[in-house]
């Protein structure tokens, strides 16, 4: 049997509950990850899938349900326990990259260590520049994150979400804003390292050739997702 | 990365130091006004100290005289008394009651520093057609020296006192026409005549002083005056030169004597002197205040240019305490950054003054004290004010919700 990443049994997600403006974003949202699965989210704007992301992620709790992330139920966690289940078990890769422009491209992929460990040192300086290699970028570690291209910055994402060797890592459009050939390296990048290192990964796209280059994909619409996908 | 900093010490350095021009602006603000602290309050120590060390080494800080002559009214039976009206003798000049006692209890007393007894009194010097009125002290000089300086106001001639001695003051000299070595003629209310030696000319700083004053053996003074034995004040200097006046009213509850302290005789003087450090609290206060909104100020700005930031490192692991702690730094950074750059602009700023601004005679117009103690609460003050300043922002940016600051 495979061993289960990611399990969200009838999450819903509702906003200003109690008021006249209630609204339901996410309905009775029930979706497996297995290790090592690429999984694409797919859907139109507005249909809930970056608010599921954001709970997937973390980030935000689900009105009702159940998110299991390997094998631990997070309901009943603290903010500190989501935290620190965050930063260990989950990497993020968002459209605009979202690198601190106040670091280099390899102080960037050094960040999630640098926050759980407190102190910089050797192994992470290691660890950051192994990372960079990986995604192509060696040579221009050491540039800040804002003289970059935006397939580079994007890579640099993606090497920041893999420094803490999670179990998955959810992809918010991170091929939105790059031209198609960047696109299909930063695509060709995630299933490599998807391959290589048996990372899940859980990427929201609207490019349905991509989405095809996945083992599986989700669509979600108006907050459910279709029977069959 | 400096292996030795911790990730929230590197994170606030590179928040500031990114926001190069926001940084540069606000530590300029605060080191004018640090700068203005630093040299409001070494100005004023500089010359408070200066001021009080005039006060102090030219008079006593505790002078013993003896109580006010009062007239009983006659009473004829108890209760019934002879005449309504009592008149105020005039105070003729008598000794201390038992002084050598009274001395001795002084100086066991362990604020005391210096007890000196002193027969004062008033006189006619006079050297040939030329007549002045004087006040005369008669000391002990071993240890009225150690009270009032007189050896440091020497202009001429040397402090030394025989009984055949006196000291005068510079406009005495230069009125009577007299200088070290010549002998003056001098006449005692009490009819009493003694011809004295001039061993040294004093400047005590003022005119007046200076036209009066005189200093001679206290045995000479005795004799003039007629009180063999007697004195008629007890001069004393304490540890705590602020404690003078506490001091004086203890003793006078235990001695029968009238205990006059510096502060009392000098009040005008010591409302001033207040007056000037309130003013000075004031003016920190306020500056600190500006300071504080100064910083609070940027670091709302900061927050709000950073929330994306905020957002990742939420998302990247970073606990609410890290983020709060990133900001807070931030805070005491740029005061403590400001407070050291205020402290030189407030030290080079008094140097300038103080090498611009000369007394009539080209001399400094006090020295300059720079305490260290001064500069260590100011750069603490600051950096503690950076903090608190930073307390509202930090909080506010711990409080992010990661979602909607990465949205933005």
């Amino acid at each position: 049997m495979a061993e289960e990443v990611l399990r969200l049994e009838k999450v819903c997600k509702a906003y200003n509950i109690g008021q006249p403006s209630q609204v339901q974003v996410l309905h009775d949202i029930d979706l497996v990850l297995n290790k090592g699965e690429f999984l694409a989210l797919m859907g139109p704007s507005g249909s809930g899938k970056s608010t599921l992301l954001n709970i997937i992620g973390l980030l935000d709790r689900p009105t009702s349900g159940r998110l299991t992330i390997n094998g631990q139920d997070t309901a009943a966690l603290g903010d500190a326990a989501i935290t620190h289940l965050r930063g260990h078990s989950i990497g993020f890769v968002f459209q605009d990259h979202h690198l601190i422009s106040a670091f280099t491209a390899v102080e960037n992929v050094m960040m999630p260590l640098l926050v759980d460990h407190g102190f910089p040192s050797a192994r992470i300086s290691a660890r950051g520049h192994d990372l960079m290699a990986r995604v192509g970028l060696e040579k221009v570690a050491d540039n800040l994150a804002t003289n970059m291209s935006g397939g580079q910055q994007q890579r640099v994402a993606i090497a920041r979400a893999l420094a803490m060797n999670p179990d998955l890592v959810l992809a918010d459009e991170p091929t939105g804003n790059l031209d198609t050939k960047s696109a299909d390296s930063v695509f060709r990048l995630m299933r490599e390292v998807n391959r290589d290192s048996g990372t899940s990964f859980l990427m929201v796209t609207h490019n349905l050739d991509l989405a095809k280059r996945c083992d599986r994909i989700i669509d979600v619409i108006d907050g459910r997702i279709e029977p069959g996908s | 990365m400096k292996r030795w900093l911790p990730f929230e010490w590197i994170a606030a350095v590179r928040f500031l130091r990114e926001g190069r021009m926001q940084t540069i602006f606000i530590v300029t603000g605060i080191a004018i006004g640090v700068g203005v602290i630093v040299f409001m309050s070494a100005l004023l120590t500089g010359l408070q100290a200066n001021f009080i060390k005039r006060v102090l080494t030219s008079q006593a800080q505790i002078q013993l005289i003896p109580p006010d002559q009062v007239a009983r009214p006659l009473r004829s039976a108890p209760g019934v008394f002879e005449s309504a009206i009592v008149q105020r003798p005039s105070q003729r000049v008598i000794s201390i009651d038992q002084w050598p006692k009274i001395r001795d209890r002084m100086a066991a007393m362990p604020e005391v520093v210096a007890v000196s007894p002193t027969m004062a009194g008033a006189a006619l010097a006079v050297r040939g057609a030329a007549s002045r009125a004087i006040s005369i002290s008669g000391i002990e000089p071993a240890t009225y020296f150690a009270i009032v300086r007189v050896p440091d106001y020497l202009v001429a001639g040397t402090a030394a006192l025989s009984s055949q001695d006196i000291i005068i003051g510079t406009e005495l000299a230069k009125d009577l026409g007299a200088a070290v070595g010549d002998k003056l003629n001098i006449q005692a209310a009490s009819g009493s005549t003694v011809v004295l030696k001039i061993t040294g000319v004093v400047d005590l700083g003022s005119k007046g002083a200076n036209e009066r004053t005189t200093y001679v053996a206290l045995r000479t003074a005795q004799s003039l005056m007629g009180i063999i034995g007697g004195v008629t004040t007890i001069d004393m200097t304490v540890r705590d030169i602020y404690a003078a006046e506490t001091i004086a009213k203890q003793i006078q509850a235990s001695n029968i004597v009238e205990a006059d302290s510096w502060i009392k005789t000098n009040a005008q003087f010591f409302s001033a002197v207040q007056a000037q450090s309130s003013s000075n609290t004031m003016i920190r206060v306020f500056v600190a205040l500006s300071v504080a909104f100064g910083i609070a100020a940027v670091l709302v700005v900061s927050v709000i240019q950073r929330s994306k930031d905020i957002g990742i490192l939420r998302a990247m692991g970073t606990s609410r305490g890290q983020v709060l702690r990133v900001f807070l730094l931030q805070g005491g950074l740029l005061g403590f950054v400001g407070a050291i750059a205020g402290s030189v602009i407030g030290v080079a700023g008094l140097l300038f003054w103080h090498s611009s601004v000369k007394q009539a005679d080209g001399s400094e117009m006090f020295p300059l004290i720079f305490e260290r103690s001064l500069f260590v609460y100011t750069v603490l003050l600051a950096t503690i004010t950076g903090l608190l300043a930073a307390m509202a922002p930090a909080m506010r940016a711990a409080k992010l919700d990661p979602v909607a600051a990465i949205r933005g």
